[in-house]
Parts: C-alpha cells; structure tokens; sequence
C-alpha cells in the first residue's frame, strides 16, 4: 500500500467566506491524501462542505488556504487530470447522448473521425447501445447518469471524482449503477487511478469504498477515517457489512452530551451558537413514537435507518432534534428515548404541545428570538431586523433557513406566530405574558 | 458490459443517408418556392426605375418590391449588427467585475433615450468622414440599431449570468475551449431568449424605419428609397391608395417572416429548452416541417454546408484557446489601469463642461417649456397605459384562459400586433384631425397603437400561467365573478402586467416623438409634449435644444423606472409570483 504513489495531498485546506463582513469557515484545517488505487467516499452530513471539498481538489474552486498538490505539484487552474460526474448529470439538454459524450471528446482535441468511434465504445460500454440519437429528456434518470459516466471516462481521467451521483436516482436504478460502477472500477477496464466518491449516504459508503473519509459540519471538517478492508464483492447483509455500517453510523451520530453544551450558547453570547436541524416536528414525532413502542425503546440506529427506510442524512438530523430537545440520548450508535421522550409519544396533542413548549423554551436561539420579542414594542418584529442579527453568527442563507425552522417549531410549540403577508414575528399573547427565562 | 467492437463499422455506417429516395410533398413545397423567389427576383430586376433619384420618392406601386427590399436590407443590417454589438457587449458585462459596474448602467440609460435623438448626432458624425450618401443610409441603420440592440443586449447578458450552474461547472471541468463553451454552453442556452427578442427588435425596427428613411435635420432633408419612405412620402401627399398599396406590401413582408422566418426557428429552438421533459404542446411550423421533411434541403444541407459548418467549427476550435486554464483572479491593479481612470475622467469632465456650455445657450423660457412639454407628455403616457390596460386584461384574460379561443384568436392577434403603429398612424390621423382633440389626441392613441400589444401579450401569458386547479377550487367555491378576479386572477396576472408595462411605458415615452410633431399632407402639425420639442429641434437642427430635450426625456424615464416600475416589479417578485 505504501508503495504507491501519492495522487491527491491536501494540506491544511481551508475555506472561508465573508459575508456582511464576517468571515464563516465553510471548511477547516483539511488534510486528505489519495493513493493510487483508492476508491474513497468522503462522507458526512449536508453541510460538512464535501462537495466544495470535491471542487477545490478538481481545482473548479481555490481555497482561502492551504495547499493542494496533484502528483507533488502544486494544482493551478482546472485539474487537467481529474473530472466529475455530478449529481444533476448535468447533460447539454440541446445535445443528444452522442453528441454529449463527443463533446467532451472534442475539448480534449481528438480528431474528429475517432470522436464518434470511440463515443459510441464508451456508450456500448455503459449499455447504451441504441440510444446514440436520443436526447437526455428521452431517458430515465439511471440512463441519463449512465451518459454521465460515459461522458467521464472519454476523457480517461486518472482521478474520477463522484458527486453524489447516486442521489437523483431511484433506489433500483441506483442499485443497479453503483454495481455498474464497482465492475468498471474492480474488472481494471478503465484507465482511472482512482475514485473519490462525495455522498451522505452511509450504506453507499461502505458497500463501495476501500476508504471512508468522515466529516462533520459547523466548521467543516474531517473528523477520522474508517478502512474497509474487506474484499468485494460486498453483500449488504454480511455481518462485517453491518458491523461497519454501525460503527460509521455510531461516528457521525455521536454521543448524547450534558445539557449545556448539547444546546450551545445563544447569538451574540460568546461561544458557538448551535444550528437547529432543518426537520418537520411530524417527522420528529413519528420517530419518537416509533422508538416507544420498541422494546426497551432503544434502538440501533443503522437498523433504525432501514426499518424506516430513512437516508442516513434525514434520520441523524432527526435524532439530532431529538437529543437537542431532550427526547433521546445517543451512545455507541445506539438511540434511546428518555422519560420525556416517552411521556411525549404518549400524550394527546395539547399535552405533547405543553411539553414541546417548555424544552423548546431552553433551546438558546429560541430563548434569544423570545427576549428580543418581549423586549420589542407591541411584541413583535420584521423577519429581516431578525434575519440580520442572526446573519451575524450563520451566513445569510444558513440565517435564512434557521429562523424558518425557529419560526416552524415555535408556532408547533404556540410560542411564536408570524403573517407572511406583512412578515412580522409575534409572540404569542400567552408567551408573552411569561416571566422572561 | 460486454466487448462488442465488431458492431461499430455497421453503425457509424447507419449515419450515412440512402442516397436514393422518392422525393416527397416537402420537396415539392421547396422546389415551388424555390421557383416563385427565382421569379420574385426577375420581377424585382425589371420593376427597379431606371434612373433612381436618391431624392424623389416614387409613389407608383410597381417600386414597391424594390423598395421593401431596400428597407429589408437596412433592417437585416442593422439587426447583425445588434446581434454583434449584444454579443460582445453582453459577454464583457457579464464576464468582467468592472466592466459590469459601468455597462449595466449604461446600457440602463442608453435604452431610455430616445431613440431619433440619435439621428442628428448620428448622422453629422457619419458626414464628417464619409461622403454624404453613404452617410445617411449608415446613420439610417445606426437608427434602425439604436431600437434593435438593447433589448437584445440585456437577453444575452441574462442568459449569461443566469447559466446552469451544473453546466457551467462540466464545461470547466471537460476544459471546454472558448469556442465550444459558447458554441454548446452559452449560445444554445440563451438561443429561445435571443429568438424572442430578435422578434421584438424587427418589431422595434419597423416601428421606426419611416422616421430613419426620410428625415430633415436643420436645412436639409434626407430621403432613401425604401418602404418607410414611401409611406410617409404617401402620408404627405395625402395620397390614399399609396398608403393602402404601401400597407399592404409591409403587412404582407410581415406575415412573410413570421411564416418562414420566425416560426420555424421558434419550432427549431424547442429543442433548446432546458427542462429535462418533453412539453405537452410544442411549436410547430409548417415551414419548418417542410424544411425538415425535404429530401432536397437535408441533401443539400449535408453536401455543402455541413462540411463548410464542421471545418469552420475546427477553424474556431483551434483559434479560440486552447483548453482554457483560468488565470488566477489578479489581486493587484496595474498601473495602466490608473492611468486609463484618470485620462477616463478627465474626458469626461472635459465633455460635461463642453455639455453645460452648450446647454448654457438655451433661455430660461425654453427650460420652462421643456417641463411643460414633460407634464403633458407624461399624461398622456398614462392615459395611454390606461386606455391599454382597459380593454387588454379582460381580452387577454379571455384568451389565456380559454385554450380554444386562443388557438383561433392568437395567430391573428400576432399579426395585427406586427403591423407598426408609425405605419398605420396616417390613416389614424386622417380621422383624428377631424375631432376636436386633434393631434393631442391622436398622440395618445398612437402610444396605445405601439404599446398595448407587450401587455396583451404578458396578460394572455399570465393568465394561462393559472394553475387548471386553482380555477376549479374557486368554481367549486362558488366565488362570484369579481371575488375571483379579486382573488385568483387579478394577483396571477399581476407580475406580468408589471413586466409588460415597463416595456409599454418605455415604447410610450419613444412614440411621443413620432406622434407629437407629424407631416402630413404637405404640413407640419405639433402639438404640446417633450416628443414635439425633440422632433422640431431635429427639425430646425436646434442642438443645444435637442440636447436638453433629451437629457430631461431620459431623466424622467430612468427615474420613473427606478422609482415606480422597479418597485413595483419588485413586489410582483416576491408576493404574486405563481410557482
């Protein structure tokens, strides 16, 4: 293994951006390194900046700071060696399948008598013979990534970068091309070095990579690196298969920790303000009622996901709120409900409300929106005066969709109400009158 | 994912067309009009006057294809024109910080001057270096570009800043050279938007060719042969049938272009639409379906322009860049950068001291007109909008909502919307100056002539944009007739009201000039109005005058856009918008 060299090294990687003059750290002090030979998954849940990762080492972005060698030398530009097969499949709408895989062709100047020769081998090869004349619209999602991969491989890139390719597609069609991918990959057709894989789906992770990346969001960055170092072909039912899935699962869900710092500190105080995970209370309630009527309302939480038939993405930021608000604690990949997790799946909904409402009140942005209301004249402020002090702890998007999801839980919890039309925020005549906490 | 190489000479020789075919009904449509145009131009050949006088305008009939081909030509070169101008200028706008920071602005105001105050400066700087004819049909086509290339302009730079970002993104990684970025990326993206707008350019551009073919400009009076000439040479000799024959030839080109022209490329850019599914109702095209059926066109296609096509193609491949490597973004400005602001700046303080001398020269009294002519010009902008908006939003709710009216009612709605109002506003005069109004009057409703058709448009869009079940839960709940024009109807449309007024409001302000000062049967009629003061002072070659006029025209027109419409169109954004 050490033998071979080195493709890819990152060092100290960092991305920053500035918005209304501050600074917010997309990715933080990454270190990576890709061997020849390796297929790698990077990793981690929406936000951790995996894909700006996938696009700094295609050289498509160039970080803050830090340093990005392609084989020892520093990547300036587009790395000529490298591309990406993207999620969308972005295909030239107005070209047909053909015409997309030789237009990539035609860039790397090969003369044009090969161009569709070899177009139309790569085709054959993802089985697509017989739709050279189709236009993308004409194809299946599965299909259309198929023209995806082709397209990709006509330019022989040593390093194919993967950016959730998988995700836009149904789950047979995804199935089937993930198998596709490994016999391309595993079978050595194909002049490519070495895969990076960008996903968020765990079990994708382990069934196809020798590697697993793992990284974590507020600041991006990478947080440890799992081996799989069990040979293909990999079933899904395998209990190293299982075995691997759990400990990936118990990383990146972590451990439940003591109240005050589960919850972080308000905007404005000093510390890192805790982002609230975008999720419906439906969804929230569904699992809290789902873990209750387990036996000894716990659970595994890889098994949770494919009871539930959940991507791993959703179900941690489920069980994320549910730690948050004090439902759940989470240890060693397991999830168990906590006593008011359990009086909450049982109650009738005005109770759950009463409930929900007091966590809710400890939750420190929540907390911070009520005195700010309490505070204000008539109890009640525009969205965008609220929008602009919490742009001063997330960036403005980030800011955007948390306090719609403050705003979401807080009219579930009866607390806050808002009138889209003239987008002011009201406290809630009963909240109001309650002693500031 | 088997080898099968062996299959590959047998398909790459399924490419090749048989070369021996029945000729089909499409090849027979080709050939006849291939015959009819052969005749067109032997016709034309012996119709043309022996000796043509720059200065006479011919009022007999038999010109009249001589003439429309003329106009059609200055048409066609100012419309490349436009079209080479929007590239380059969209691409520098959309492409590079700084100069995105001056061309918007600036493209903002050009569009808002008046469109014949371009004339006379056009005109004296094409003399200074040219002899004298050349100069009046280039400054003829400089006039007919000045209302062809913003809007195109603004298109291209829109496309360009709104590129799929996922295939902006393959394009860079696939080291697209600059030449097949905007041969696969850019051109194809922006092609229905720029289709769209090339429609409304050449609308634009018969709007305004009587005033660009036959002008006087202080002492001396421009005439070139063409079709706007001859209608307006018609309209001052009062000569009834020439204006009728002169009508009807450019009704007739207009309807011509919308068939072979317009149509078939509307139906051809389907295929450039992004959306990855098929559209229920696509565009069709008689023609185009010809074209495409025609073993004759597709022959021809692949013999000779096909091989010209790839080996151009190449050519540009190779010129343009190799696989680009973007530079790193230059954090240092270099010197010469200072340098060009500073000779930038103090040409411009040069020219706005030159500008306020200039202006110096006009009495106060003059400044007072200018603002009365403003107020009543601005009535009867309104007045115009209004009258518009009256009879379009019922009619144009009418049509959108009811696919069967519209697939009767459309079509011809097109093409009476084709025909420029500047054409038919003799005949509109002829009545008008009978009235008590007058001129006055018939300014407002030549403003309504050339504007009410980009509401109706965006009306009768906006009303089909309403969701079939929105419609059917307001049946269900048995709303009256107004509470869902209060509810449903009158929020959907109104993001597209905005969007069409903005336009109508802007083509009102330019139509002032045409309609408040006219020639017609051997006199000049005015009327009080900024358009009247513009037109006089091209007139008598008034500089000072037109320069001032100008200025004020533009100031009320960019204020107005940047306080009403822009907010308004802002509100339509974000409240009424139909997802």
């Amino acid at each position: 293994m050490n033998a071979r060299a080195t493709l890819v090294e990152l060092s100290q990687v960092s991305q920053v951006y500035w918005s209304g003059g501050r600074s917010f750290t997309a990715i933080q002090g990454v270190d990576l390194h890709l061997e020849e030979g390796e297929f790698v998954a990077l990793l981690g849940p929406s936000g951790c900046g995996k894909s700006t990762l996938l696009r700094i080492i295609t050289g498509l972005q160039t970080p803050t700071s830090g340093w990005v060698l392609y084989r020892g030398e520093p990547l300036r530009g587009v790395n000529p060696y490298a591309t990406i097969v993207f999620q969308t499949f972005a295909l030239f709408p107005w070209l047909t399948v053909l015409e997309n895989v030789e237009v990539a062709l035609k860039a790397k100047g090969v003369p044009a008598k090969l161009r569709t020769s070899r177009a139309l081998d790569l085709l054959d090869r993802v089985g697509l013979d017989g739709f050279e004349s189709a236009y993308p619209r004409e194809l299946s999602g599965g299909m259309r990534q198929k023209v995806g991969f082709a397209r990709a491989m006509a330019v022989e890139p040593e390093l194919l970068c993967l950016d959730e390719p998988f995700s836009a597609l149904d789950v047979l069609s995804a199935e089937a091309l993930r198998g596709e991918l490994l016999e391309l990959w595993t079978g050595g057709n194909i002049p490519t070095k070495a895969i990076l894989l960008v996903t968020h789906n765990i079990e994708e992770a382990v069934l196809l990579a020798d590697r697993i990346v793992i990284m974590d969001k507020d600041p991006g960055r990478v947080i440890t690196d799992v081996k799989v170092d069990y040979p293909q072909p990999r079933q899904r039912k395998d209990p190293r298969f299982l075995d691997l899935v759990d400990r990936v699962y118990m990383i990146l869900a972590g451990h439940t920790q003591p109240e005050h710092l589960e919850l972080g500190t308000a905007p404005g105080e000093p510390g890192r303000t805790r982002a609230l995970p975008h999720i419906s209370i439906d969804d929230l309630a569904g699992l809290v009622e789902h873990l209750d009527a387990l036996p000894g309302n716990e659970a595994d939480i890889y098994a949770l996901a494919r009871e539930l038939h959940m991507s791993s993405d959703h179900l941690l930021q489920l069980i994320e709120a549910a730690e948050i608000l004090g439902f759940a604690t989470v240890a060693q990949g397991d999830i168990t409900l906590t006593g008011l997790g359990e009086t909450f799946a049982e109650a009738s909904i005005p109770v759950r409300k009463e409930i929900f409402a007091t966590r809710l009140r400890r939750v420190p942005i929540v907390r911070w929106l009520v005195g700010l209301l309490q505070a204000a004249e008539r109890h009640q402020l525009r969205w965008d005066v609220v929008q602009k002090a919490l742009e001063l702890e997330f960036p403005a998007e980030e800011a955007e969709r948390q306090l719609e999801t403050v705003i979401n839980w807080g009219r579930y919890a009866e607390i806050l109400a808002y009138d889209d039309s003239s987008e002011i925020i009201y406290l809630e005549p009963g909240a109001a009158r309650a002693a500031p906490l | 994912m088997t080898d099968r190489d062996f299959n590959h000479p047998i398909r790459l020789f399924r490419f090749v067309q048989p070369l021996l075919r029945p000729l089909s009904g499409a090849d027979f449509v080709v050939l006849a009009l291939m015959g009819v145009g052969l005749w067109a131009g032997v016709r034309l050949g012996q119709a043309v006057p022996e000796i043509l006088q720059a200065n006479e305008i011919s009022l007999a009939p038999g010109v009249l294809p001589y003439y429309a081909v003329l106009s059609c030509g200055r048409m066609l070169a100012a419309y490349l024109l436009s079209l080479g101008f929007s590239l380059v200028y969209g691409t520098l706008a959309a492409k590079h910080r700084l100069a995105e920071k001056i061309l918007l602005p600036l493209l903002d105001v050009l569009q808002s001057v008046p469109i014949l105050s371009f004339l006379p400066v056009a005109l004296l700087s094409f003399s200074a270096f040219l002899p004298l004819p050349v100069a009046v049909e280039l400054a003829a086509i400089f006039l007919i570009f000045t209302s062809q290339a913003w809007n195109l302009t603004f298109a291209w730079y829109q496309s360009l800043r709104t590129l799929p970002r996922d295939l902006e993104e393959a394009s860079t990684v696939f080291r697209f050279p600059a030449w097949l970025r905007f041969k696969s990326l850019e051109l194809p993206f922006a092609a229905i938007s720029l289709i769209w707008n090339s429609m409304m350019s050449w609308a634009g551009g018969w709007f305004f060719l009587m005033a660009a073919e036959m002008f006087s400009a202080g002492q001396r009076d421009f005439r070139l042969p063409g079709l706007g000439s001859y209608l307006q040479e018609a309209a001052n000799q009062g000569s009834i049938p020439s204006l009728v024959w002169g009508l009807a030839t450019m009704v007739g080109i207009i309807v011509l272009l919308d068939q072979l022209v317009w149509r078939p490329l509307l139906a051809w850019s389907e295929k450039f639409k992004l959306q990855l599914v098929e559209s229920e109702y696509p565009l069709t095209s008689w023609f185009y379906d010809v074209l495409r059926g025609s073993f004759l066109v597709r022959a021809l296609w692949q013999k000779t322009l096909l091989p010209v096509f790839a080996w151009l193609d190449q050519r540009l491949l190779t010129w343009f860049g190799p696989p680009g490597v973007r530079p790193a973004p230059e954090t240092g400005r270099s010197w010469w950068r200072y340098l060009a602001a500073v000779v930038g700046v103090l040409l411009l303080g040069v020219g706005l001291w030159e500008v306020g001398r200039f202006l110096g020269r006009i009495p106060p009294g003059q400044w007072l007109a200018l603002l009365e002519g403003l107020g009543a010009t601005l009535v009867r902008v309104v007045a115009a909008l209004v009258l518009a908006m009256a009879w379009t939003v019922p009619l144009g709710v009418l049509i959108g909502t009811n696919p069967r009216l519209a697939a009767v009612l459309q079509p011809l709605v097109q093409v009476v919307a084709s025909i420029p109002a500047t054409a038919l506003f003799p005949v509109v005069l002829l009545f008008f100056l009978e009235l008590p109004g007058g001129l006055n009057v018939a300014a407002i409703f030549l403003m309504l002539l050339g504007t009410q058709w980009y509401l109706l448009f965006n009306i009768i869009a906006g009303a089909s944009a309403i969701p079939r079940d929105l419609h059917y839960t307001s049946i269900l709940l048995r709303q009256s007739r107004w509470d869902r024009w209060r509810t449903l109807i009158l929020p959907a449309i109104f993001p597209y009201v905005i969007t069409g007024g903005i336009t109508a409001g802007g083509g009102a302000w330019n139509a002032s000039i045409v309609g408040e000062y006219v020639h017609f049967g051997g006199q000049s009629l005015t009327t009080t109005g900024i358009g009247a003061i513009i037109a006089q002072a091209t007139a008598e070659g008034d500089y000072p005058l037109l320069l001032a006029a100008t200025l004020v025209m533009i100031l009320a027109v960019v204020s107005l856009n940047r306080l009403l419409w822009r907010r308004l169109y802002r509100l339509a954004e974000e409240r009424y918008r139909l997802e």
